[in-house]
């Protein structure tokens, strides 16, 4: 089959591989009909992500048929399927409680000693996302093996198009949970770090649940006009001193949340963002930090912090004092896409929410190299690329 | 004067050396005053692996639990059927049980094979099985598993406790190390192993085939 394949930083090829089949009892194989290139997939690109290896087959947005399945599987034949990137079990103690996220029997064992030294506990593991969560091979191919398959995947009534519900796979759960995790309370102010994809379902999801205003800051013009569209008022950092203006148009009070959808990789001209680069580029694992600091100083005291954005390692200059004097409560964590699925799918359905404002290009399997190079480089006009294994070159 | 910039050099780092040893010597001493002090340690509830400074002699003893979501008899029941073992244990390629004594084939460092002759000392349904190596084995090794109700209805703790002489002492364990054979290693692996099949009915893998082609 061809995949896109993962070479080194800012090296991605769609390569000819062998073709995924079943081998665990639970298993399923899909063709892939959608695929969708995720933000976090930048942090692979950008080599920032520790765990990967030549020729690992990345992408953990995607949906399809289905193909072929094992014995134990719930699926049937023909069926379409969103998968959601997190792969988890069902049984263990984590997946009972709904963290499916954490779940303790997805991750190959040799590929947990990893981050059980790195965090104190092993990862779970997810789809196309380097080693230490699995090095399952993703779905940015035409077929993908999908494991625990009477779990994740959630079946799609005919008539759904894919634009429609691909996003069910990842970034629609990870905004909804983003302002889930800031825990809004009606009439609330949340502030927003990030106009990608998982910011904007943040922001559309934090309107939904009761927030009376979210202020949205970015630099690019067309992240922040789609920011807009869906009722935020906006920030441009490039030109307007974030704190000072949080303050002000927060009545002096402060946002009463707020949500870093930024993650390692914060960019922009500021001393401590300079400083974490260097320090990322020589391999510190250092995190590039500055829309987390930045979220902190903005929060008003007793406020909630919710980090969706991605981080991998360690952060220097961390705000603790205004964490602790200020009193402020933390949620973050990868998402816990089985928890949403099926209520975010009837939201769908019922055309509460449409995620299909957000895709600017679909391009064929074969262009997806092109795909990563303009979501990395022209951020303000690819805001977000979905992949069509069937479509043909143009 | 090269020869003289040359030993400048060296006294200004003698003095620097010297400066240094002395802050962490006062540092040290400021430590000393200021701590406080306990006269004599009473031993706490962790298990004695987790000591600071072990004390086991020649024998290396390693463990690990791990709670699993099933109830005590059904992976009692499973351990015990030896046969069952080489499902999980990675590097346990045969296990026989034949009358009083269980014959472990067990892959060790650089491709050789260790054998293993192991007779049952404590057998206790639902609860423990404790083994010891017999004169037959390359290995003197004992060891054993708990099983015990884990709090608040999360299924079974289960403990695995293994003590060996490392053959060739330290430098051998730091070979099997590298191998990736080592029982402290291994015993992780294996328990989590025993978790998956327990709980999933099978052993998570990220392979794209079930033979590399």
């Amino acid at each position: 089959m061809r995949a896109l394949t993962w070479h080194g930083k800012h090296d991605v090829r769609v390569d000819t591989v062998p073709d995924p089949e079943i081998i665990n009892p639970r298993d399923a194989i899909l063709e892939v009909t959608s695929t969708a290139i995720c933000g976090s997939d930048l942090h692979l690109y950008d080599g920032v992500i520790p765990g990967m290896m030549s020729g690992d087959i990345i992408g953990h947005e995607f949906m399809g048929r289905v193909v072929e399945t094992g014995p134990k599987s719930t699926l049937q034949k023909g069926q379409r399927v969103v998968v959601p990137f997190t792969i988890s079990c069902g049984s263990c103690f984590f997946c009972q409680k709904t963290l499916y996220s954490a779940c303790d029997n997805s991750n190959p064992v040799a590929n947990q000693d990893v981050s059980e030294n790195l965090y104190g506990h092993a990862m779970s593991g997810l789809f196309g996302y380097s080693h230490l969560t699995g090095g399952y091979p993703g779905g940015q191919a035409e077929y993908v093996r999908v494991p625990f398959s009477d779990i994740g995947p959630i079946v799609i009534p005919e008539g759904m198009e894919d634009d429609d519900v691909l996003f069910l796979s990842d970034i629609l759960p990870t905004g909804w949970m983003a302002a889930e995790n800031a825990e809004i309370e009606e009439g609330d102010t949340v502030a927003v770090w990030g106009c990608g994809p998982v910011g904007l379902f943040a922001i559309q999801s934090a309107l939904l649940m009761g927030a009376a205003r979210v202020i949205a800051i970015d630099e690019f013009p067309n992240r922040l006009d789609l920011a807009r569209k869906l009722g935020a008022e906006v920030i441009d950092f490039k030109q307007t001193r974030v704190l000072d203006a949080l303050m002000d148009m927060s009545g002096g009070l402060g946002p009463d949340a707020v949500i870093d959808a930024v993650g390692m990789e914060a960019h922009g001209f500021a001393p401590d963002t300079i400083l974490d680069n260097i320090k990322q580029n020589v391999g510190f694992g250092a995190d590039s930090a500055h829309a987390l600091r930045e979220a902190l100083m903005a929060v008003r005291k007793g406020g909630r912090v919710s980090i969706p954005g991605v981080y991998g390692g360690f952060v220097d200059k961390f705000p603790l004092g205004a964490l602790m004097e200020k009193g402020l409560k933390v949620k973050t964590g990868q998402t816990h896409v089985q928890r949403y699925t099926d209520e975010l799918l009837r939201r769908i359905g019922e055309g509460e929410i449409d995620t299909t404002f957000l895709i600017s290009h679909r391009l064929p399997l074969e262009e997806a190299p092109t795909g990563y190079k303009n979501f990395r480089y022209n951020q303000n006009d690819w805001t977000k690329v979905v992949l069509k294994p069937g479509m043909t070159s143009a | 004067m090269r020869h003289d910039s040359g030993r400048h050099r060296g006294d200004r780092l003698g003095l620097l050396a010297a400066a240094t040893v002395g802050v962490v010597g006062l540092a040290f001493l400021y430590q000393q005053q200021t701590r406080n002090s306990v006269p004599q340690r009473r031993g706490d509830s962790a298990p004695g692996r987790a000591a600071r400074r072990a004390r086991f002699g020649r024998y290396a003893v390693v463990g690990r639990t791990v709670t699993i979501a099933r109830p005590r008899s059904e992976i009692y029941a499973f351990w015990r059927d030896f046969s069952n073992l080489s499902s999980f244990m990675e590097n346990v390629r045969r296990v026989e049980e034949t009358g009083e004594v269980t014959h472990w084939t067990i892959a060790g460092p650089m491709g050789r094979d260790v054998h293993v002759e192991s007779r049952i000392v404590a057998d206790r349904p639902d609860s423990e099985i404790a083994w010891r190596s017999t004169g037959n084995s390359e290995i003197d090794t004992e060891g054993k598993i708990m099983f015990r109700d884990a709090p608040g209805d999360r299924g079974t703790e289960v403990e695995a406790i293994i003590a060996y002489v490392p053959p060739m002492g330290e430098l051998g364990r730091w070979v099997a190390k590298a191998f990736q054979t080592e029982p402290h290693l291994q015993g992780r692996r294996d328990l989590k192993r025993l978790k998956m099949l327990m709980e999933t009915g099978e052993i998570a893998t990220s392979a794209l085939r079930k033979t590399p082609s």
